[in-house]
């Protein structure tokens, strides 16, 4: 009685963790299957695209590749996307734990103010502020001009990492920053040499997510520039869309182009994203 | 000496005050200024309407409301069965499984995506009606050939189409909160309610739900704010509005400015629009305080 009691679990287990496993699985498929196509279809030739079906690669014509990039111009957009986000994570980076730091150590009139509406502008969302923006950027003659969308996309991230970083010092032991300041050291100098390296851990996960950010940023690039050779990958994808509706393995390429990166980054550095994520969803 | 220090201190948060001033304070006001005038954007003059723009919105403007219409019926499929399969995956992942962290990593895999992107793949697939697209495959299989179609171009299939592959951009947000929620609740809670006898669907029921009813909370909100905002997805999906099928309040506003160069009208739509976010979220956190 006690042997068939233990047996009917040990089934009854097996068969709930097959179905799960199921379940998972074919989410996990889902998943990848566009991403899959989009790679297959990338090496193909224009004619084989729509005739064969199978997801193994029959064909690998590397050349779209290099068509994309030299011809469909998508070596220009790379090369873009790449100085904006590096260009505007590191403006965020030093900036953000610059105010983060005075916010979390320093006293001066009107420090709580400040830090509030940093956070007032994280809760409030304005649908239409693109519409100003483009305006304001006229007026200042930095519309069309790649420092005008870097100085936009480093406000967009500020916010959120002073936050973030504003959290990570107030937990931090004064210590080490007594210690800093009794041998001389300036309030510059403790936030360089002291604050920031120990800070690594957070400033990973501002940095990924504000990266994942700029490379995947749409809107702003879009109302900001006219010219295709100042534009970043999302951009130009569909501007290239418009021109050569159907060129398809080339647009694929370009897709992968765009992708792959982001996808790396994500695989890399997953660790700080599922942490970012979590500590996200505590903030809000 | 003290002026100095000050001095000092203000050196630290200046670039942010300044950056944020400029590219957030000023386009804010600017945004509930132009709201009150007619602009075309370019000329010098503006003329002064009052509230007019928001009047036409209310009263007339029958395109923006089918869009706040469409933004809605997005949400609520990705509410429900965006929500509720990151939440079943999530509750899987929880228990001792293999691959867990496999499943994990793949998950997340569409939310880095940039929407251009998932949206180009996606109707590549769709598009290629015979092809790529395994749904219609499936569909001629078990001799229903006459469904399959491209599900994009026909104005009775495209929004819930979008409305899908924005779910499967979405959940693995929902997945990864829900599974940061699930992993704070004691384990010996589960053990406690076996050893009473409790069957694992009771102890779902009144262990689980009750505990994680204010992540569920956190994820709706998010996911209300997230996707009444959608836009670039449509754009790249659908190519655009759609003749109204798949407008949103987002490409309504970009039209506005765009296409019709009302830059007054854009904002007042823009401000309407943030204004019912805003709304919305202060309900559903109303709504989880009595709840508690």
């Amino acid at each position: 009685m006690e042997m068939k009691h233990a047996l009917y679990y040990k089934s009854q287990k097996i068969i709930t963790n097959t179905l799960i496993h199921v379940f998972l699985i074919s989410v996990a498929v889902t998943c990848l299957y566009p991403l899959i196509w989009m790679i297959v279809s990338s090496l193909k030739t224009q004619d084989m695209i729509f005739k064969d079906i199978s997801l193994i690669p029959h064909q690998f014509r590397l050349e779209n590749y290099v068509q994309a990039w030299k011809e469909g111009g998508f070596g220009r957009n790379f090369i873009n996307s790449s100085i904006y986000t590096v260009s505007v994570v590191f403006g965020i980076v030093i900036i953000s734990s610059m105010a983060a730091y005075a916010f979390s150590r320093l006293r001066f009139v009107g420090s709580k103010f400040l830090f509030i509406m940093f956070m007032a502008a994280m809760m409030i969302p304005i649908p239409g502020s693109f519409v100003a923006l483009y305006v304001l950027l006229n007026k200042l003659h930095l519309r069309n001009t790649p420092i005008g969308y870097i100085l936009c996309m480093i406000n967009v991230g500020l916010s959120t990492s002073i936050f973030l970083l504003k959290t990570f010092f107030d937990k931090m032991p004064k210590e080490l920053e007594d210690a800093a300041r009794i041998d001389g050291c300036s309030k510059l100098g403790i936030w360089w040499h002291v604050a920031l390296p120990l800070a690594k851990p957070v400033l990973a996960v501002v940095i990924v997510f504000n990266a994942l950010a700029v490379w995947n940023e749409y809107i702003l690039a879009l109302i900001i520039f006219d010219n295709r050779k100042f534009m970043p990958l999302q951009v130009a994808l569909q501007t290239f869309q418009g021109e050569f509706v159907t060129n398809y393995p080339l647009l694929m390429a370009g897709l992968t182009i765009t992708a792959l990166p982001i996808i790396l980054v994500y695989l890399f550095m997953q660790k700080y994203i599922i942490k970012g994520v979590t500590q996200g969803a505590v903030v809000g | 000496m003290r002026i100095k220090a000050t001095l000092e201190n203000y050196t630290f948060v200046l670039p942010a005050v300044a950056i944020f001033s400029v590219f957030y304070v000023i386009p804010f006001i600017w945004v509930f200024q132009l709201g009150l005038y007619d602009w075309d954007g370019i000329s010098f003059t503006r003329s002064f309407v009052g509230l007019a723009n928001f009047q036409e919105i209310f009263t007339q403007d029958k395109f923006w409301w089918q869009s706040m219409w469409n933004a809605t019926y997005i949400t609520i499929i990705a509410l429900t069965f965006q929500n509720i399969l990151a939440f079943m995956l999530a509750w899987a992942c929880d228990r001792e499984i293999k691959m867990k962290n496999f499943y994990r990593v793949i998950f997340f895999i569409p939310p880095v995506l940039s929407e251009v992107v998932v949206g180009m793949a996606w109707r590549f697939i769709i598009n290629d009606i015979d092809g790529a697209n395994i749904i219609n495959r499936m569909l001629a299989g078990i001799g229903l050939g006459g469904l399959a179609h491209n599900w994009l171009s026909d104005p009775n299939t495209a929004l819930t189409t979008v409305a899908l592959v924005h779910c499967w951009k979405g959940f693995g947000w929902g997945f990864l909160i829900f599974l940061a929620g699930l992993q704070t609740i004691p384990r010996e809670l589960y053990e406690a309610a076996r050893v009473d006898g409790a069957s694992s669907w009771q102890s779902f029921k009144n262990i689980t739900i009750p505990l994680m009813i204010p992540v569920m909370v956190l994820v709706a909100i998010l996911t209300v704010l997230g996707t009444m905002q959608v836009f670039v997805l449509i754009v790249s999906l659908v190519g655009g509005e759609f003749a109204g099928h798949t407008s949103v309040p987002v490409l309504r506003i970009l039209a506005s400015m765009r296409g019709s160069s009302r830059f007054g009208y854009a904002c007042a739509q823009g401000i309407t629009f943030g204004m019912i976010l805003v709304i919305i979220s202060f309900i559903q956190y109303r709504f989880s305080k009595k709840g508690h």
